[in-house]
C-alpha cells in the first residue's frame, strides 16, 4: 500500500497512469452524460406540480453534489501536502479548485433559473443558498490565494490551510435545510428510506449523478497534467516527452 | 508513521476540529437569525416583531384564499399545525402557489397580527412524481377514505 502512496508522488508515473486512466474514463463519461441528459430530458414524464421545470434537476443536482464532494477531494490533497510534503498533492488542490468552482456556479445559476418559476424569485438569503455561495468563494480563495504567492511551495500550504478550515461549511450545507428553516425543499433522494422522487424520475439522476463524478475526475486528471507539466518544465523526462 | 509526520497529522486535525467549533458556536449564536422565516407558532407567541419586515412561512390553509374581484389583494392563511395567520398581500403569486401548499411571506404583521405581505414566495416540497402516479395517489388516498367511511 505504501508503494502505491509513494508511487502518487512521481510526477513522470503520475502523469502516464493519469493518461491511461483517461483513455477509457473520459469517452466513458461522455456516454454517461449524454445517455443520462437523452434520458432525463427527454423520456421522463413531466412533473405533477412543476411540469416541464422540474428538469433541470438532471443538471443541478448532480453538479451541486459532486461540488460538495469535490471539496473533500481537495481538502483531503491540502491535508497530504501539509503532512507528506507531497508535491503532487499541491497540484492535485491546485487541480481540483477550478473545476469545483465551476460546478458550485453551475448549481448556483441553475437554482436561479429553477427559483424563478418556482419559488417566484431568483435569489433569497436562505441558509442552503447562502452556505453554497459561501463554497464558491472558498473555492475562488483558494485559487486567487495560489496565484498571490510567487513562492509556489508557501502557496500551497497556505491554500492547504484554507481548504481544511473551509471543510466546516460542507456538512453546514448538507445539513442547512433540516436544520433551519429554508425555502430550499430537503432532499428528495434518501440513503436510509424510500425516496421522495419517483423511481422513473430517479434512475436517470442517478445515471447523471455518476457521470458527474467521472466528469469532475476527468477535469481533475487532465488539470494535472498540465500542473504536473508545468512544475515539471525544466526536468529530463518532460524535455524528452515534449521532443526537447 | 515519523513523528515529524504524525506531529504535522495532529495539527492538521486540530485546525479542522477548531475551525468546526469556531464556526459551530457562531451557528449556534446565530441559530434564529439564520432561520428564514417565522413558523406561525412563534408570531403568536409574540416571537415575531410586530411592525419591521420579517418573513413567515408554513402551509396555505385548504379553503383560506380569498380573491378580491376587483383588484389584485388576496387573503390567506398559513399555518404549522399549531397556529395560524392571516396573510394580506396584493401583487401576482407564484404559479406554485396553492392550497394545502408551502409558501413564505414577506411583509409587516399589524396589531391584529395580521401580515400584510410584499413578496410571496411558494416553497416547493421535496416529492417528485408524473402526474399519473400522483393521480393514482390521490385516487387510492380516496378509496381508503370511501372504505373508511363504509365501515363506520
Amino acid at each position: 500500500m505504501w508503494s502505491f502512496f509513494h508511487k502518487l508522488g512521481s510526477p513522470p508515473w503520475l502523469y502516464r497512469i493519469s493518461g491511461s486512466i483517461l483513455r477509457w474514463l473520459l469517452p466513458l463519461t461522455l456516454l454517461g452524460l449524454a445517455l443520462g441528459m437523452t434520458w432525463g430530458l427527454f423520456f421522463t414524464a413531466p412533473d405533477f406540480r412543476q411540469g416541464n421545470s422540474y428538469r433541470i434537476i438532471y443538471i443541478h443536482v448532480p453538479a451541486a453534489v459532486v461540488a460538495l464532494a469535490g471539496y473533500y477531494v481537495m481538502a483531503t490533497a491540502g491535508a497530504v501536502s501539509l503532512i507528506w510534503k507531497m508535491k503532487m498533492a499541491d497540484v492535485a488542490l491546485r487541480a481540483a479548485a477550478p473545476v469545483g468552482a465551476a460546478l458550485t456556479f453551475v448549481a448556483l445559476l441553475t437554482g436561479a433559473i429553477w427559483g424563478k418559476p418556482t419559488w417566484g424569485t431568483w435569489w433569497v438569503w436562505d441558509a442552503r443558498i447562502t452556505s453554497m455561495l459561501i463554497l464558491l468563494f472558498l473555492y475562488l480563495g483558494v485559487i486567487a490565494l495560489y496565484e498571490a504567492y510567487d513562492n509556489k511551495e508557501a502557496a500551497g500550504k497556505a491554500c492547504a490551510v484554507l481548504s481544511l478550515v473551509g471543510t466546516v461549511n460542507i456538512p453546514i450545507i448538507y445539513k442547512s435545510v433540516d436544520w433551519w428553516y429554508s425555502l430550499h425543499q430537503p432532499a428528495s433522494i434518501k440513503f436510509t428510506g424510500p425516496s421522495s422522487i419517483d423511481p422513473s424520475m430517479l434512475y436517470p439522476l442517478l445515471l447523471l449523478i455518476i457521470s458527474f463524478y467521472a466528469l469532475f475526475t476527468c477535469c481533475l486528471l487532465m488539470n494535472m497534467r498540465v500542473g504536473i507539466l508545468q512544475r515539471e518544465a525544466r526536468t529530463k523526462w518532460v524535455r524528452k516527452l515534449v521532443g526537447l | 508513521m515519523h513523528p515529524v509526520r504524525k506531529q504535522r497529522l495532529i495539527i492538521v486535525l486540530l485546525v479542522v476540529l477548531f475551525s468546526s467549533a469556531a464556526v459551530g458556536l457562531m451557528a449556534y449564536a446565530l441559530r434564529g437569525n439564520i432561520n428564514l422565516f417565522f413558523p406561525p407558532v412563534e408570531v403568536l407567541s409574540g416571537k415575531a416583531p410586530v411592525g419591521q419586515s420579517i418573513r413567515v412561512g408554513g402551509m396555505v390553509v385548504e379553503g383560506s384564499v380569498q380573491r378580491s374581484p376587483d383588484s389584485l389583494e388576496v387573503r390567506f392563511e398559513v399555518t404549522d399545525n399549531q397556529a395560524t395567520v392571516p396573510i394580506v398581500y396584493a401583487g401576482i403569486l407564484p404559479d406554485l402557489f396553492d392550497e394545502g401548499q408551502g409558501a413564505v411571506a414577506a411583509g409587516v404583521l399589524d396589531e391584529q397580527g395580521v401580515l400584510h405581505a410584499t413578496e410571496v414566495l411558494a416553497k416547493h416540497d421535496e416529492n417528485y412524481m408524473p402526474p399519473e402516479v400522483a393521480d393514482a395517489l390521490e385516487a387510492s388516498k380516496a378509496a381508503a377514505a370511501q372504505a373508511e367511511e363504509a365501515k363506520q
